[in-house]
């Protein structure tokens, strides 16, 4: 066991190298890069046995990854925003190929307008593909759940590909001390790959993936499919709670701040719960009831276990660092579904959208959506979605769009 | 390489391996090709497929193959072809499984994908170099979606996008040189109504390494308006007018494998099927059939210079 500052890439790459995987579909996308950079380093220098190949595109690198998981071999991939989208059909496919192998996605705001810095809207498009999401929020957790993920896609219970999410620059390009776990101790827990019958040989002739004809045998394997998702929340508990037992360190489907005495609770996904956090506790400080769960596991969606924390609360604020277009943010909606109908159901339920391409959430702004959503409570009205944005930023925004106009014009008078 | 074990029609394989019963149409060119390709194969072969009508091939639970399969998506069967490589490659470096488990990796495309969705994927494929062989076969047009025309489509046939007066007004895509510029083991041209020759290309291609490429002509019932008893004489004609060149790549060099001398006009060929009926109507028809065959004798000009 070593401690060492590594950025959230790099802790990715770590775990790809002590689950020991043997191939890695690769293609070159900011954020990501670092981490094909990094295997492929082990890989040429021989501290790592397998290959790496560059392919020309996501949408082939992942259909390789599928093809080669197929065949039985332990699979890695990595991508972020417009990569994952233009995989998505693939992405979709090996799902329904039923084919356990680790994807990371670091995630990165999609176009248009394109940029680079995170939001989630890139993961959630893959949300209903039948691939299972680990999101997480420290470069620690990014290297341990890499482990896990490996345990939950290849248990046969569940045998579906699952993607691992960290945020693009907060947490790809920051170093953090991690902990490296001995390679031998990583083998106990994860032992090699058993494809069992599931793959191609000579000797055993296999079609994977064909076509269905009519309704009923398509509704059969897509029903199979997500009865096997489901399954993973069980399979999940378990294999974190042995990670608990041999590493130490926990990492639950739903991660549960302050929440046992909270009135209001915050609920967040991704690096930016640590901002939210930390303004928990500033608060607490202050005497605010306030909490925070931050969902690790989004699908399978661990409806159940929100349910128990949220139980009797006064108030909810959800904080989506997505946004679905003419509906608003995709989390709160999960939230709702789980919550509807419950006799102790929290009377309220907030959404605010902020944290959109990178923009910062101030310590203000998370102040401000606990008292929001208490004054909500208190009143029994329920204010409308808030997209966070401030006066200086807007500011700022018409500022730019003056400038660019006054030297439009001033180019214009040239002769 | 070895000679050939294929020198006369009664060389070729007698015992056949592909299933019958499958939904491909009666008549079909492809599917005419890929049962010769199939017994010189074996079924030692994993085929990867891409959407296109033999995606129907295997349908749950059935399938007519000995031997594996592996349905990707429109755009990536040879990026499929590579994650199957290379993990076998991997299984077998490391003794995972023996010789005798290895496969051959085939990806099995329509001119759809081959010609269109799917060339980036097989330009990736063959520079990396990877060990595979792909079979289009070219029925020049999207025949699975009712024959709207593809990238392989000749000039002035109608289809289900093209059906004014004259036709497609595009040129049939030169994909076999494409694929030979750059430069992988092995390519070459085929058609099912020759089954020496084609034996012949698929040994050959089978006994080498790296990327290769074969492309079957089709001739398709539905899509070209035919009756499907006439698939074999049409494709018989398509060499004996030089419309379709039978010809291969190997070492930078293009070989014609068949000279068709002489060369019966191109107008023999056409008029079998509907596709082509307006050009036998009228003035507009019978100028631009000049110009099809003239553009056949410049290509054989060329060839026999």
């Amino acid at each position: 066991m070593t401690r060492e500052l590594l950025t959230g890439n790099l802790a990715a790459a770590w775990g790809a190298r002590l689950a020991r995987v043997d191939y890695v579909p690769a293609f070159p996308i900011t954020p990501q890069t670092e981490i094909i950079e990094t295997l492929s380093d082990w890989y040429d220098s021989g501290v790592m046995a397998g290959r790496l190949v560059t392919l020309e595109s996501e949408h082939s690198m992942i259909t390789a990854a599928g093809a080669a998981a197929a065949t039985g071999v332990r699979v890695f991939s990595a991508t972020s925003s417009q990569g994952l989208l233009y995989g998505m059909e693939m992405i979709y496919t090996v799902a329904g190929w039923r084919v356990p192998f680790v994807l990371v996605n670091v995630s990165r705001a999609l176009a248009a307008p394109v940029t680079l810095e995170p939001d989630h809207n890139d993961i959630l498009a893959a949300r209903d593909s039948g691939m299972l999401q680990i999101h997480c929020a420290n470069c620690q957790e990014v290297l341990d759940s890499l482990l896990i993920a490996y345990r939950l896609a290849e248990d046969p219970r569940v045998r579906l590909p699952v993607i691992v999410n960290l945020d693009g620059f907060y947490l790809s390009f920051t170093r953090e001390p991690v902990i490296i776990p001995e390679p031998g101790a990583v083998d106990a827990f994860l032992p090699a790959f058993d494809a069992e019958s599931i793959r191609f040989r000579a000797s055993q002739p296999e079609s994977q993936a064909v076509a269905v004809l009519g309704g009923s045998p398509y509704s059969y394997f897509r029903y199979e499919t997500h009865l096997a998702a489901l399954e993973a929340l069980k399979v999940y508990d378990e294999v974190a709670a042995d990670f608990t037992a041999r590493f130490g360190r926990s990492h639950a489907a739903v991660e549960d701040y302050r929440c046992g005495d909270a009135e209001i609770v915050l609920v967040m996904m991704g690096s930016f719960a640590t901002k939210a956090r930390e303004a928990v506790e500033r608060l607490r400080d202050a005497g605010v009831a306030a909490g925070l769960l931050r969902p690790r596991l989004l699908r399978p969606f661990p409806a159940d276990r929100l349910r128990e924390y949220l139980a009797g609360k006064r108030g909810v604020a959800v904080i989506d660092q997505n946004l679905s277009m003419g509906k608003g943010g995709v989390l709160h909606s999960e939230i709702a579904s789980a919550l509807y109908g419950r006799k102790d159901a929290p009377p309220v339920l907030t959404s605010f959208i902020g944290g959109l391409g990178g923009r910062d959430i101030s310590a203000e702004e998370f102040y401000e959506m606990v008292s929001v959503t208490r004054e909500a409570a208190d009143s029994g009205t329920v204010p409308p979605p808030r997209l966070l944005y401030t006066r200086d930023e807007l500011r700022e925004v018409r500022k730019l769009q003056t400038i660019a106009r006054v030297e439009r014009s001033e180019l214009g008078k040239e002769p | 390489m070895k000679e050939s074990m294929y020198k006369r029609m009664k060389d070729l394989p007698s015992a056949h391996l592909l299933g019958t019963g499958t939904p491909m149409c009666a008549g079909c060119g492809g599917l005419e090709a890929l049962h010769e390709i199939y017994d010189v194969l074996g079924s030692r072969t994993v085929f990867v497929n891409a959407a296109g009508c033999m995606t129907l091939l295997a349908t749950y639970p059935f399938t007519p193959f000995r031997g594996s399969w592996l349905y990707t998506a429109m755009a990536s069967a040879p990026a499929g072809a590579q994650g199957i490589r290379d993990a076998l490659d991997i299984l077998l470096q490391r003794r995972s499984i023996t010789k005798e488990e290895d496969l051959d990796v085939v990806v099995l495309t329509g001119d759809g994908a081959a010609y269109g969705m799917g060339l980036s994927a097989t330009s990736g494929a063959i520079e990396r170099g990877l060990d595979f062989l792909y079979i289009c076969y070219d029925n020049e047009g999207y025949g699975n979606t009712g024959q709207q025309y593809s990238g392989a489509t000749p000039h002035g046939a109608r289809t289900a996008t093209s059906r004014g007066p004259s036709g497609f007004a595009g040129f049939k895509k030169d994909l076999f040189s494409i694929w030979a510029a750059h430069k992988p083991t092995y390519v070459a041209t085929v058609i099912g109504a020759e089954p020496l020759d084609l034996a012949r290309k698929v040994e050959k291609a089978k006994q080498l390494d790296g990327p290769r490429l074969i492309i079957a002509l089709a001739p398709c019932p539905t899509g070209w308006d035919y009756e499907p008893r006439h698939t074999a004489d049409i494709g018989k004609l398509a060499v004996q007018t030089g419309i379709w060149p039978l010809k291969e790549y190997v070492d930078g060099t293009v070989t014609h494998t068949r000279m068709p001398r002489p060369r019966r006009p191109v107008a023999e060929y056409l008029k079998m099927q509907g596709r082509f009926a307006h050009l036998f109507l009228d003035q507009r028809g019978k100028h631009m059939l000049a110009e099809i065959q003239a553009r056949i004798d410049r290509y054989w000009d060329t060839v026999e210079a």
